[in-house]
């Protein structure tokens, strides 16, 4: 009875989401207020039957409702609770459902939370959020329904796949799908912008701190499916340029070029269009990331089961969509007036080359995703690129990244006299060169060129930041003016970039450290065998069998020490999951902030010794603090108090310049 | 030229410039990065060059499995169902590496036709047969059929 | 004129990516019928599973519409779909023959007892000649084969409910009551 309530809600979200899609924009058209009006409570009806759907499905996984199809394949009697829970979204149906639920939540929270807007404008951005509403729960119900029923009803559920049995990947689709998801405020934020011909700075105003809060989202989403793939897969990666994780990836960059862009916009009103792109191409590319990783057109470590007729469903609402949209743009974005005069130094041209690159760097990840299914569709024989190559972008592109995210805070907006610029920044010139040169001096081997590069950029993005931060507090007398600051929780904007921007210090140098240095040994080891390994000693005591919940596994011991001293024991595991029967490796992690010392069980060779792997893997940490970073900085930013004043603002009097002292520290 | 226009230009030969170089720097190495994929009955009819990184894939030969005293470096034969080649490894072989599964190997092929792996895959999924693998035994068993009603 | 087709890149870029991804989906490996399809079934003589002094051949199978289940004790997915096997052979409808691929015996046989039989007889394939003639490329594959020895189908990886109901189930509902 319950799976039926549950696809009965689904059925109505669907028709609350048509009621939403279609009148508050005819309604917002032909200047209707009354159905304009229908907007907000159609959103809650929305959240609250997807609300009910998705309890129904957590009921059915927690009761064991093996009549329910979807159940019988993910769920089992014995599965831990949490992971039944997160079951509900380890395979096709149950993510799609999820992925439906953060939408309609997103709809409330515009809906809520947006309530300075002017009430057309939310109409229509509800309504085209509405519209993507529709896509996904008809392709729910008509391809994939969660709540479908089997007969005759198994006696046991098929049991989850066992790497998603797990923490970090139980809370890491919500995260990455709030991300992607997100993204779709503001793509609809820019429709309905388009839609109303209206173009301004408010518009960039209002869409600024949701794109960065869907941006939080995905940074933090991507940095927990990296630190799952580092120690649950076993094998020590922590990123494999795999085209699911190139399809989260993307988006993030375009989102990244949009959160600056947006800045460019608001502040001076340039860059307009190329906003509006940038909204719609950001979320195009998590539609296209949803495509890739559910028509198995492209093949990957986590692509869910191929099924064709799903494929084209999304590639028609993808048309749909990212069609729909681009020919909106076409037709209205060159009446757009552009704005915003800056000269070829100023800050607006340093975010520009920083749009530039991150583009271009998507670009070419896609083009590396795509390349393979290019070569196929051409008949020219099948292929893969390798992950040197989406290294080599990277080698290329990041420098300059960092050279501009160096700049930008320092630069004026408008105009930039160069010889000012560079008074400014020769303290941290120095200071990043002197530190590149001796990091990369005692290293004098391999690599230790792009360990100084690392250095070096790292050094000089936080040098210039303290500048950047110095000149701010002297302008507004000294470092009063921070305690004032975090007093009045003013400058979140301000500060939020500097702790991403930081972030991304930290996070480069961990990526440098741990791609050159990491250690890594294929080894025979019999018990009591030891082993050096950089600096430490590994004792192998042998293996024994244990029994988990739902599983069994070998695990192994090894004593790890250090000129004598104990450091740590690991106990890597060769997991059999019961159902499944399919072995998995648990690697033995001993975690710190300069290095990670990691082992993960081979396979019984003869006599009680085993083949194991050991890795030892310097500063591999600061990938992750840097992402965390990062969406610290992110939260800041997109909870300054100055955007609920300024929305308010706009409202009374519109679209005055910003003249906003907080943000830009240069004087006027 | 006003100083307006000139700053215009300046951005965009700056801009374009950059732009050309990276295009360059990438397409080169997207070049040297891709990895063509091989049948064994295309690497025993000497379509697949020799030192070249590329992949091979095909099923594994039951009973090929040799490991060498050290414990740590195998051989095993993998089949398109034509022909078979020899795949030699040195490190731990994935989770759901199996005879009679299909896999592919990334690495190259030395001057016997013996196939050096840097990377063995097999899929972290039990449905999974890699699709290059599948379209190769598919189309060495069309070949197959075909020559089978020609005599 | 040139300014306003300035806006259409954007569009023309995504059509021509939504043009290959279509292409892409049509390349798809699963969507490829197998040549076999519509063909008699290939001939072969083996000895049984559980008797190896008897033989079975396909001459056995011919007559009634069956599956043919290619399944081995060292494949995952097989213990996966073996729920399901068993099912669909407790409802009657169908006759399910198994061909154990590439396998051992006493492993193959331990595995039935353990686990349950749902085939009427196995024939038993060690060196895998038959499942090449099959066109088998990954256990486990399975067959359906109408009452004069036609492959009229055959699916790809383990049997779900969902595909059983939606794909076999039919196929075999129209195969009976045919007259052809």
């Amino acid at each position: 009875m319950i799976p039926e309530l549950g696809h009965f809600a689904l059925i109505l979200a669907l028709a609350m989401a048509l009621v939403l899609a279609i009148m508050p924009m005819i309604g917002s058209l032909s200047n209707t207020p009354s159905w304009v009006a229908l907007a907000r409570p159609l959103a809650w009806g929305q959240f609250t039957f997807l609300l009910i759907a998705f309890a129904c499905l957590v009921n059915a996984f927690l009761v064991n409702d093996f009549s329910v199809t979807y159940v019988a394949q993910h769920g089992n009697t014995r599965l831990p609770n949490i992971y039944k829970i997160s079951a509900v979204w380890g395979a096709h149906e149950g993510s799609l459902l999820l992925w439906a639920f953060i939408l309609s939540g997103w709809t409330l929270a515009v809906a809520l939370f947006a309530r300075q807007l002017p009430d057309v404008m939310i109409g229509r951005v509800l309504a085209v959020m509405g519209m993507i509403s529709i896509g996904f729960l008809s392709f729910m119900l008509f391809t994939s329904n969660p709540f479908a029923r089997t007969f005759p009803v198994p006696l046991e559920g098929g049991d989850l796949n066992p790497l998603l049995q797990d923490f970090g990947l139980a809370i890491h689709p919500p995260m990455l799908y709030m991300g992607y998801v997100g993204l779709s405020v503001a793509f609809s934020f820019a429709i309905a912008a388009l839609v109303g011909g209206k173009l301004d700075i408010s518009w960039a105003r209002w869409s600024r701190p949701w794109t960065t809060v869907a941006w939080v989202f995905l940074t933090i989403g991507i940095t927990l499916g990296s630190w799952w793939a580092y120690y649950e897969l076993g094998w020590g990666g922590w990123w494999f340029w795999d085209p699911v994780e190139n399809a989260s990836f993307m988006p993030w960059l375009a989102a990244t070029a949009l959160i600056h862009s947006l800045a460019v916009t608001e502040k001076r009103g340039a860059f307009k269009r190329w906003t509006v792109l940038l909204s719609l191409l950001a979320f195009s590319l998590s539609l296209l990331g949803t495509f890739l990783v559910r028509s198995g057109v492209l093949t990957s470590v986590h692509s869910f089961a191929a099924d064709p007729a799903r494929g084209l469903f999304i590639l028609i609402f993808l048309c749909i969509v990212i069609g729909g949209s681009l020919v909106l743009y076409a037709w209205r974005a060159p009446n757009v007036t552009s704005g915003g005069e800056f000269s070829a130094l100023s800050r607006e041209s340093l975010l520009l080359g920083n749009n530039l690159l991150l583009i271009m760097i998507t670009a070419f990840i896609l083009l590396g995703t795509l390349a393979p299914l290019i070569y196929d569709a051409f008949g020219w024989g099948k292929i893969s690129v390798g992950f040197p190559w989406f290294n080599t972008m990277f080698v290329i592109f990041t420098p300059f990244l960092v050279l501009l995210m160096g700049l930008g805070p320092l630069t004026r907006w408008k105009q930039q006299d160069a010889a000012d610029l560079v008074r400014q920044f020769r303290i941290a010139l120095l200071a990043s060169l002197g530190a590149g040169l001796l990091a990369a001096l005692p290293l004098l081997h391999e690599g230790s060129v792009y360990a100084g590069l690392a250095v070096m950029l790292s050094v000089w993005l936080t040098t210039t930041l303290l500048l950047s931060l110095r000149k701010r507090l002297r302008h507004r007398q000294g470092f009063g003016a921070f305690l004032k600051d975090i007093r009045a929780r003013g400058g979140g904007s301000y500060y939020g970039m500097l702790l991403a921007h930081f972030g991304v210090a930290v996070f480069t140098i961990g990526v440098t450290f741990v791609t050159l240095f990491d250690v890594e040994k294929d080894v025979r080891m019999a018990p009591g065998e030891t082993l050096e390994l950089a600096g430490y000693t590994f004792r192998f005591d042998g293996v024994e069998k244990i029994q988990g919940p739902n599983y069994r596994a070998d695990r192994g011991t090894l004593h790890v020490s250090r000129h004598g001293q104990d450091v740590a024991v690991l106990k890597p595991e060769k997991r059999t999951y019961l159902v499944q029967t399919r072995p998995m490796t648990e690697a033995g992690i001993d975690a710190g902030f300069f290095r990670d010392i990691y082992v993960s069980l081979g396979e019984a060779l003869d006599a009680g010794s085993w083949s194991l792997r050991l890795y030892y893997k310097p500063l591999v940490r600061w990938i992750w603090l840097g992402g965390i970073l990062i969406a610290i900085g992110g939260l800041l930013a997109a909870f300054d108090r100055r955007y609920r004043l300024a929305v308010r603002r706009d409202v009374a009097a519109t679209a005055a310049p910003p003249g906003d002292a907080l943000a830009t520290e240069g004087p006027a | 030229m006003t100083p307006k226009r000139r700053n215009r230009v300046i951005l965009i030969v700056l801009v374009l410039a950059g732009v050309g170089v990276a295009v360059g720097f990438a397409l080169k190495a997207f070049n040297e990065n891709l990895m063509f994929f091989y049948q064994p009955s295309q690497v025993i009819a000497g379509e697949a060059p020799a030192g070249r990184l590329i992949r091979v894939g095909g099923l594994v030969t039951n009973g090929s499995v040799e490991r060498q005293p050290d414990g740590l470096t195998v051989q095993f034969a993998i089949t398109d169902n034509v022909d078979t080649i020899t795949v030699q490894y040195t490190g731990i072989l994935p989770d759901l590496f199996r005879e009679g599964q299909g896999i592919i190997a990334r690495g190259r092929l030395g001057d016997d036709r013996l196939f050096i792996a840097e990377e063995v895959l097999a899929k972290h999924d039990e449905n999974y047969m890699p699709p290059e693998v599948a379209d190769a035994l598919k189309a060495s068993q069309e070949a197959g059929a075909g020559t089978g009603n020609a005599q | 004129m040139s300014r306003k087709l300035r806006y259409l890149v954007p569009l023309a870029v995504f059509l021509l990516l939504a043009g290959l991804l279509f292409r892409g989906l049509s390349l798809d490996p699963k969507l490829v019928p197998s040549p076999l399809i519509g063909k008699p079934m290939p001939a072969f003589t083996l000895p049984r599973l559980q008797d190896p002094d008897a033989t079975i051949s396909d001459a056995d199978l011919r007559g009634e519409v069956f599956l043919l289940n290619i399944w081995a004790t060292w494949c995952t997915a097989c213990r996966a779909e073996h729920d399901v096997l068993l099912q669909l052979a407790r409802t009657g409808k169908v006759k399910l023959y198994g061909l154990n691929y590439q396998d051992q015996r006493p492993d193959a046989q331990r595995w039935l007892r353990q686990l349950g039989n749902p085939y009427v007889a196995n024939a038993f394939d060690a060196d895998g000649r038959t499942g090449i003639d099959w066109g088998v490329y990954g256990a486990p594959e399975t067959f359906v084969i109408d009452r004069d020895g036609i492959i009229r189908h055959k699916h790809i990886g383990p049997l779900t409910v969902e595909v059983v109901n939606r794909d076999i189930l039919p196929l075999i509902e129209t195969l009976k009551s045919g007259r052809s």
